[in-house]
C-alpha cells in the first residue's frame, strides 16, 4: 500500500523494505543487535510472494560469499550483520568490490574491539569508509539516523550500487537498528524477471543463454599491467561517486557560532543539545554526513566557514574527525567528543563538551 | 586408400571437446586437471547444458579453469565455492551449477562451506580433485596428504603427532542427508577416465533431477609437487593413494 505508515524497529523496517524493493535474496547469519532482519524476513516468507530467497548461512563468511555469488549473476542481493560479523565478511566484500558487483550490506554497529559489547557504537567508521578488506577499494557508505532512513537507504543503496557497480553499505549504529519509530513504507515493487536481469547486467554469469560469449566474474589478473588498468577502472568509478554522490543534512549552520558534525543517531541527540544551547544563548549548527563515503567534504568545509570551532561527536574514540579535519583544512579548532563501550551520551554531556573544548 | 576416404565423419572415433578452448593450459605435463577439464567439457556439451551452466572455480591450480571451458564462470575466494554455488543455484534454479575444488579448498579452508552446502542438499555438483598436496603454492601439506608423505611443510613426512591425520572429506560427505551421490574416481588410465566421465554425467543428471548434492572426488596426481615423473606419479597414486582413498561409489541414491 502506498504511503503506508507503520511503527517498526529499524531492523524490521530494513527487512520489509528489502522485500518491497524487489530484492532477490538475503543471506545472513544471526548476530546481536541485528538478528531481527533475518527473523522478520523469515516470518514474512517472501519466497511465497515475491520469490525472494532468504537463507540463514552457516557463517558470515558463507553469507557474504553467497552475496558474491548472487551478485555475480546480476541479481539484487544483500546481507546484514553487526561489527564482529562484518569483520568476517571483509574478504568477501573486497572480492565483490574488485569484481565490480552491486550488493547491499547492512552493518548495525555494536561496540568493539573484539567481541566487545552488544550495545550501540559507531566504531566501524574507519572499517567502512577506508577499505575494511584488502586492496584499494571503497564502498558507498550510507549512515541512517532514523528508521525512515533505514527504509529509504535500502532503495538508495541498491540503486547507487547498481548505478556504479560497486557494493553499498548501510552503516547504522545499534540505536537505529533497535529503536522503534513511525515509518512510511514504500509500495511493493516487482522483482526483475530473469530476462530483465540478463538485459540489465550483460556482464553477469548466469549461463550462456543464446550461446553468447562467456562471462567470467573474477578479480584475478596475473599480468601487472592489466591489473593496474583494472585498479584504475575502480578508481575512476570512485572519483565519479565522489563528484556526484556526497550527501549531508544541515540544521541551523548558517546562523551559528559553533558547528557540530555527527552522523547516525548521534546527530539526533546533538539536535537536542543544539536546542538547549540556543536557550542558553549559544548558537550551534549541525551538519550530518549522510554519505560517510564519499564524505561530504565540500558541505562540511562550507558549513565550518566563519565558525569559532567544530565539535565532532561520535560513538567512538575519534574516527570521522579525521575526515572533518581534512575537509576544514585546520582553519579552525576541531575537537572530538565520543563515548565508548556502548554508552550513549546525553544532550547535556554534548553541550558541556562543546563548552569545555571550544569556549 | 585415399586420405579423404579415411578422414570422414563415419570413421571418427574421437574429436576435441567443443567446449574446451584451444589455448595452452598452464597445468604441468602429467597433471590430472587437464583430463578432468576435458571430461567436464565433454559431459556438459553432450548433455546440452552449455547455455545454462555456471562453474565456480577455486583458488588453487584450477583457479584458471575459466580460461579453458567455454561456459560462464565465477571465481571464488579460497574455499567459498559451495557458498557461491548455493546462491547461484537458488537464484537461477534452472541453471546447472558446479564447483571445482581442490583438497585445500574442499577439506581445509572451505570445509564449513562444503559440508553445509551438501547438508542443505543444494542441487549442485561438487567436483573434488584430490592430489594430496597444495600444487599452486609450491607443494605444501594438504588435509589429504598421506602419513609419511613428504611435502614442503612436511619435509620429513607427515606425522600424526605434528600434523594430524589425512582427512577423508568424501567419507564425511557420504554421511550427510543432503548428498544423493558420492563417488570417488580417478583419471590415470583411459578406463578410469571413462568411469569418471560416467560419474560426472550421473552427477549432472542428479542436478537436473533435483536430487540433492552430488560429490565426485577424483583422486589425482601432482607429479610436479610430488617430484616424480608423470608415469611414476600414476604408479605412486595407485600404490599409496588408493589404499587410503579407494575408488568406487560411496553413496548412490
Amino acid at each position: 500500500m502506498d504511503g503506508e505508515v507503520s511503527l517498526l524497529k529499524g531492523n524490521e523496517a530494513v527487512a520489509i523494505a528489502a522485500v518491497r524493493y524487489g530484492c532477490d535474496a538475503y543471506f545472513g547469519y544471526p548476530i546481536t543487535p541485528q538478528s531481527e532482519v533475518i527473523e522478520t524476513l523469515s516470518a514474512l516468507q517472501p519466497w511465497e510472494t515475491t520469490g525472494m530467497v532468504v537463507l540463514q548461512a552457516e557463517s558470515e563468511v558463507a553469507a557474504i560469499n553467497m552475496v558474491y555469488g548472487g551478485a555475480a549473476t546480476g541479481k539484487a542481493v544483500m546481507t546484514s550483520s553487526s561489527s564482529p560479523g562484518i569483520s568476517l565478511k571483509q574478504e568477501g566484500i573486497s572480492y565483490i568490490a574488485a569484481c565490480m558487483l552491486p550488493a547491499l550490506i547492512l552493518n548495525v554497529m555494536r561496540g568493539g574491539p573484539g567481541l566487545g559489547t552488544i550495545q550501540p557504537s559507531q566504531a566501524d567508521y574507519f572499517q567502512a569508509t577506508k577499505g575494511g578488506g584488502h586492496g584499494d577499494y571503497h564502498l558507498i557508505v550510507l549512515a541512517p539516523s532514523s528508521v525512515q532512513e533505514m527504509v529509504d537507504f535500502v532503495t538508495l543503496g541498491f540503486d547507487l550500487s547498481f548505478k556504479y557497480r560497486t557494493p553499498a553499505m548501510i552503516l547504522a549504529d545499534g540505536i537505529v537498528g533497535q529503536m522503534m519509530e513511525k515509518v512510511v513504507l514504500p509500495p511493493q515493487k516487482p522483482r526483475r524477471t530473469d530476462e530483465e536481469v540478463r538485459k540489465e547486467c550483460p556482464w553477469a554469469a548466469n549461463g550462456r543463454e543464446g550461446l553468447r560469449k562467456r562471462n567470467i566474474v573474477t578479480s584475478l589478473e596475473m599480468d601487472p599491467a592489466r591489473m593496474e588498468v583494472n585498479n584504475h577502472k575502480l578508481q575512476e568509478i570512485y572519483r565519479e561517486i565522489e563528484a556526484n554522490e556526497q550527501r549531508s543534512e544541515e540544521i541551523g549552520t548558517e546562523d551559528a557560532d559553533y558547528l557540530i558534525v555527527a552522523f547516525g543517531s548521534v546527530a539526533r541527540i546533538c539536535e537536542k543539545a543544539r536546542e538547549i544551547g540556543l536557550q542558553q544563548g549559544k548558537k550551534i549548527g549541525i551538519i550530518r554526513p549522510i554519505t560517510l563515503w564519499p564524505f561530504p567534504k565540500k558541505a562540511v568545509e562550507n558549513a565550518a566557514k566563519g565558525k569559532k570551532g567544530v565539535l565532532v561527536v561520535e560513538l567512538n574514540a575519534g574516527q570521522m574527525i579525521e575526515d572533518v579535519r581534512l575537509a576544514v583544512h585546520d582553519n579552525l579548532p576541531v575537537e572530538h567528543f565520543g563515548r565508548l563501550g556502548g554508552i550513549i551520551p546525553s544532550p547535556g554531556e554534548i553541550l558541556d563538551a562543546l563548552n569545555e573544548k571550544l569556549s | 586408400m585415399e586420405i579423404n576416404n579415411i578422414i570422414k565423419d563415419s570413421n571418427k572415433v574421437y574429436s576435441a571437446p567443443r567446449l574446451l578452448d584451444e589455448v595452452d593450459m598452464h597445468y604441468c605435463p602429467g597433471c590430472s586437471h587437464g583430463v578432468v577439464h576435458k571430461l567436464i567439457a565433454e559431459v556438459l556439451d553432450e548433455m546440452g547444458l552449455t547455455e545454462k551452466t555456471v562453474g565456480i572455480s577455486p583458488v588453487g591450480c584450477a583457479v584458471f579453469a575459466y580460461n579453458y571451458i567455454d561456459i560462464d564462470w565465477i571465481e571464488a575466494a579460497h574455499g567459498r565455492a559451495p557458498a557461491i554455488a548455493t546462491a547461484v543455484k537458488r537464484l537461477w534454479p534452472e541453471d546447472i551449477v558446479f564447483t571445482y575444488q581442490g583438497d585445500g579448498d574442499m577439506a581445509a579452508i572451505g570445509t564449513a562451506e562444503t559440508i553445509h552446502a551438501a547438508n542443505r542438499g543444494e542441487n549442485i555438483v561438487m567436483i573434488f580433485v584430490n592430489n594430496a598436496i597444495y600444487g599452486m603454492t609450491g607443494g605444501q601439506m594438504a588435509p589429504t596428504t598421506l602419513l609419511g608423505q613428504k611435502t614442503s611443510t612436511t619435509p620429513f613426512g607427515r606425522r600424526v603427532d605434528l600434523n594430524g591425520h589425512p582427512l577423508e572429506i568424501t567419507e564425511l560427505m557420504k554421511l550427510l542427508d543432503g548428498t544423493c551421490y558420492v563417488t570417488r574416481q580417478s583419471v590415470h588410465t583411459a578406463a578410469a577416465a571413462r568411469k569418471t566421465k560416467a560419474a560426472l554425467k550421473k552427477a549432472f543428471q542428479n542436478s537436473i533431477d533435483k536430487k540433492g548434492t552430488s560429490v565426485v572426488e577424483i583422486v589425482s596426481t601432482c607429479n610436479a609437487g610430488w617430484k616424480m615423473s608423470p608415469q611414476k606419479a600414476n604408479e605412486w597414486m595407485v600404490e599409496n593413494m588408493f589404499p587410503k582413498y579407494p575408488p568406487g561409489d560411496l553413496k548412490d541414491i
